[in-house]
């Protein structure tokens, strides 16, 4: 045990280059790091959004209103289907997650069936292994159409990833620095944006679905009417942000919508000088804006938002050009960000915000002082106490323990794990953890030593009979870092994560290092007695 | 004198087994205080574990707590509770949103509210954690705990004997029901910090009883006809400088983060040092009594002290 192999004070060597290499990034300023020659490393501790300030969402897309969406499309599918095929039909309604419709002549059933397979279960192709929607007759002229469990989870993953796509689109534009966005469990996403000055618009930017459409205003009936309950077919009374009244009759159905947009942009109106956003139709957009707008001259029409209308303009001319602009009570900033939402376009459900925690950088400062001064504080308690208590041997479990330090810190500025405020807690018991392991050895080689064994035997009894509890000791902490990393989340995972490279580095510093440098030591002195006996 | 380790005798002769029966009154006393405690005080729960908002907030001059506490009655925070917190212009606002708004939405507005009555205000932290959200925290927290000691009596029945398995268990179980207790008895918040503090307090009381049992099994295969109670007493005796030492070191080492970590680490610090204490100390007195009480098999494990031994 004690000779000195060669592979170990390699090994040694080698793990205190790697340790300083790649720690020492962290304690240059940032100037002189960039400044190093290419070979060297310059990557500094990953911090916790709790230690460098920044915004953490947990968001969750809502399933449930993506399938009562569906079930509205299909309740409208039904409708067009069996009228275009005149076949005549009541009761068409949504009923426990469900579309049901009665057939008035129960004869016509099974036709009604099959038009209905081939236009509404051929909306969406089936998923492989069955169909999206089911069709049922139950032979009274009662028709049920139901949405397979199968098809709904599929639609709602798809719904997840289409979610980040237009998240990172959205917050990327934000300009904010290095977002990770990224999916967890079945329905949720985890933004994380460090240093982020302004959370609230974030989670602006974040919390719209930004649907838009663009829809007649119903003026058959006015407004006091159709707010004392006599709103007519077709239409629904919206609440308005426009300034003028705060409700609106529009029409239910869209004469465009926000995927036939091209192009937004904030800009300010050329009379009023108010902001804007201006935006671009596609083709298909364009004309059909074009025809919508010929032929209501001198109507308004209105631009809704997410369920609310933001403007109600009166059509002065056929708008035939593919563009147009936005008025509402913008202000530049708000007129940006619609525009920002409108280029990366709607989210495809509500996302719900579950979890949210934002820490000031201010506070981040405060909390990376506290641990440094912490684990200084720390760090030289343990140096003294073990030098104080075990002599020179206790100097070469100092030096062990420095080593285990700058390796912690430079494997995890290498692998970017996170470290958090806990985990900076985790570190400094990681650390007498690690002088455990040295503590153990060294009372082991005094009662080998006060057993009658000269030094040399006592060493190698010392180091080989410790290892044993070492390892099993080491191997139960490990047991629960793993454990930690694998239930826990954001900061508890750092803490864990942070552990775990500790029991590693502590088994190898604690006893590979003072291995040889006692071995040194010995072969240097040739000592008659160790001093710690 | 130096090095100091030196002053400490050679052999200790303390008679750890005969003070066993009071320890275990004194641990059952302490278990049933940490019971009263915990069911009548109950736990402080965190809002990661109950849902609900927490505010952090540094007014221009020195905080007005009545006045915030005012503010927060009258804006609809929920069963709210401002707390003074760090330097006097420092304060923590902890309040629920009325049901049927968005917890989020709901905590905008208070800042928004907050910002109009004390102008300056600065808000360095805001959290907000959804009822869902919450009871999954709270069912992994404690998920975790189960599964850690579930694998480590694996682990130690694997290395050692089923019965030190046990006594390990029930020490660990020991130590975490105490420091509930002592976490109830405080009134500090418990958080998904305070589970990875436990998480560790498990981890170091079990890392001391495999250093414990090492020396024990080490022991009885050298004397292999001394009285069990014998063995267990020479053992710790032989093990007693390293556990002051290592004992010293742990606290030593945290000593720092006790004074200087600040409101964020104090509970964390505070629930380790608790478990070094009372880790080191059911190793001795929960641990070994129970193989004690129990007996163990002896003189059919080989003399090999490497290889594991899987208990028969």
């Amino acid at each position: 045990m004690m000779n000195l192999s060669r592979w170990k004070v390699i090994a040694v060597v080698l793990s205190a280059i790697f340790g300083v290499l790649f720690t020492l990034p962290n304690l240059l300023p940032a100037d002189v790091r960039d400044s190093l020659p290419g070979f060297m490393p310059k990557q500094t501790l990953n911090l916790g959004l709790d230690l460098q300030g920044g915004s953490h969402l947990l968001l969750e897309v809502d399933t449930a209103a993506l399938k009562r969406e569906r079930l509205t499309n299909l309740v409208e599918d039904t409708r067009t289907t069996l009228r275009e095929a005149q076949i005549p039909f009541a009761e068409l309604r949504e009923v426990n997650g469900e579309v049901s419709v009665l057939i008035n002549d129960p004869a016509q059933a099974n036709t009604a069936v099959n038009k209905l397979r081939a236009s509404v279960a051929g909306v969406a192709p089936g998923a492989p292994g069955g169909r999206e929607i089911s069709i049922s007759n139950d032979g009274g002229g009662r028709i049920r159409l139901s949405l397979s469990q199968d098809a709904m989870t599929a639609e709602a993953g798809r719904a997840v990833d289409q979610s980040i796509e237009i998240l990172r689109r959205r917050i990327d534009e934000l300009g904010t620095k290095e977002p990770t966005i990224v999916r967890q469990g079945v329905d949720r996403i985890v933004v994380q944006a460090p240093g982020e000055s302004d959370p609230q618009r974030l989670r602006d930017v974040i919390g719209q679905t930004a649907k838009l459409t663009f829809q007649m205003v119903d003026e058959s009936v006015s407004l006091e009417e159709a707010a004392a309950g006599r709103v007519p077919p077709g239409s629904e009374l919206l609440p308005s942000e426009d300034g003028y009244t705060s409700m609106v009759l529009v029409k239910k159905r869209a004469l465009v919508t926000g995927e036939m947009l091209t192009d937004a942009q904030q800009s300010f109106d050329q009379q009023s000088g108010q902001p804007v956003v201006s935006f671009r139709f596609n083709s298909q957009g364009a004309r059909r804006f074009g025809e919508a707008t010929a032929v209501n001259i001198g109507k308004r029409f209105a631009i809704v938002l997410d369920g609310k209308v933001i403007s109600a303009p009166v059509i002065q001319s056929a708008i035939t050009g593919g563009s147009g602009q936005i008025s509402g009570s913008f202000t530049p900033q708000s007129a940006n960000d619609l525009a920002i939402l409108l280029r990366a376009g709607a989210l495809p459900a509500p996302l719900k915000v579950e979890q949210q925690s934002t820490v000031g950088a201010e506070l981040g400062a405060d909390a990376v002082k506290a641990g440094v001064i912490s684990l200084a504080i720390g760090g030289v308690a343990i140096i003294i106490f073990i030098i104080l208590a075990y002599g020179l041997f206790g100097v070469f479990a100092a030096i062990a323990l420095v080593v285990n330090v700058l390796l912690i810190l430079g494997i995890m500025s290498f692998t970017q794990a996170t470290l958090t405020f806990p985990g900076i807690a985790g570190l400094i018991l990681t650390l007498a953890v690690a002088v455990d392991a040295n503590v153990l050895i060294y009372e082991r080689i005094r009662d080998e030593a006060h057993a009658g064994r000269s030094p040399i035997s006592a060493l190698e009894h010392g180091y080989s009979r410790a290892l044993v509890s070492i390892l099993d000791a080491n191997i139960t902490s490990a047991i629960s870092a793993l454990i930690m990393f694998q239930f826990g989340s954001g900061p508890i995972r750092g803490f864990a994560w942070t552990l775990l490279i500790g029991v590693v580095t502590s088994v190898f510093t604690a006893v590979v290092i003072t291995q040889v440098l006692i071995g040194l030591w010995f072969r240097v002195k040739r000592p008659k007695a160790l001093p710690i006996v | 004198m130096w090095p100091l380790i030196r002053i400490l005798p050679r052999e200790f002769h303390f008679n750890f087994v005969r003070l066993a029966p009071y320890a275990a009154i004194l641990s059952a006393l302490l278990i049933a205080g940490s019971g009263v405690s915990f069911f009548t005080k109950g736990l402080n729960l965190g809002i990661d574990f109950i849902g609900g908002s927490m505010i952090e907030v540094q007014t221009k001059g020195p905080a007005d707590i009545a006045k915030l506490r005012a503010t927060m009655m009258q804006v609809g925070g929920e069963d709210a509770q401002v707390q003074q917190m760090g330097a006097a212009n420092g304060a923590v606002l902890r309040f629920r949103t009325a049901e049927g708004v968005s917890p989020v939405d709901g905590a905008e507005r208070i800042k928004t509210e907050l910002s109009k009555e004390f102008p300056g205000i600065t808000f360095k932290k805001v959290e907000v954690v959804g009822p869902k959200v919450s009871g999954e925290l709270m069912q992994g927290g404690f998920m975790a705990l189960g599964v850690a000691v579930f694998l480590m009596l694996l682990y130690i029945w694997f290395r050692f004997q089923l019965q030190f398995g046990l006594g390990a268990v029930v020490g660990v179980f020991h130590d975490v029901l105490l420091t509930l207790g002592m976490l109830s008895l405080t009134h500090l918040e418990f958080s998904m910090t305070s589970i990875a503090a436990l998480l560790t307090v498990i981890g170091y009381s079990m890392n001391e009883k495999v250093i414990t049992f090492d020396r024990l099994r080490e022991n009885l295969r050298k004397y292999k006809t001394a009285p069990l109670a014998d063995v267990i007493n020479r053992s710790e005796n032989e093990r007693l400088s390293r556990t002051l030492i290592t004992g010293s070191t742990a606290i030593l080492a945290l000593s720092g983060a006790v004074f200087f970590g600040g409101p964020v680490l104090l509970p964390l610090v505070i629930t380790m040092v608790f478990g070094i204490v009372v880790g080191t100390y059911s190793s001795i007195y929960v641990a070994l009594p129970i193989i004690l009480l129990w007996g163990v098999k002896r003189g059919d494990e080989p003399a090999e002290p490497l290889k594991p031994q899987a208990a028969r």
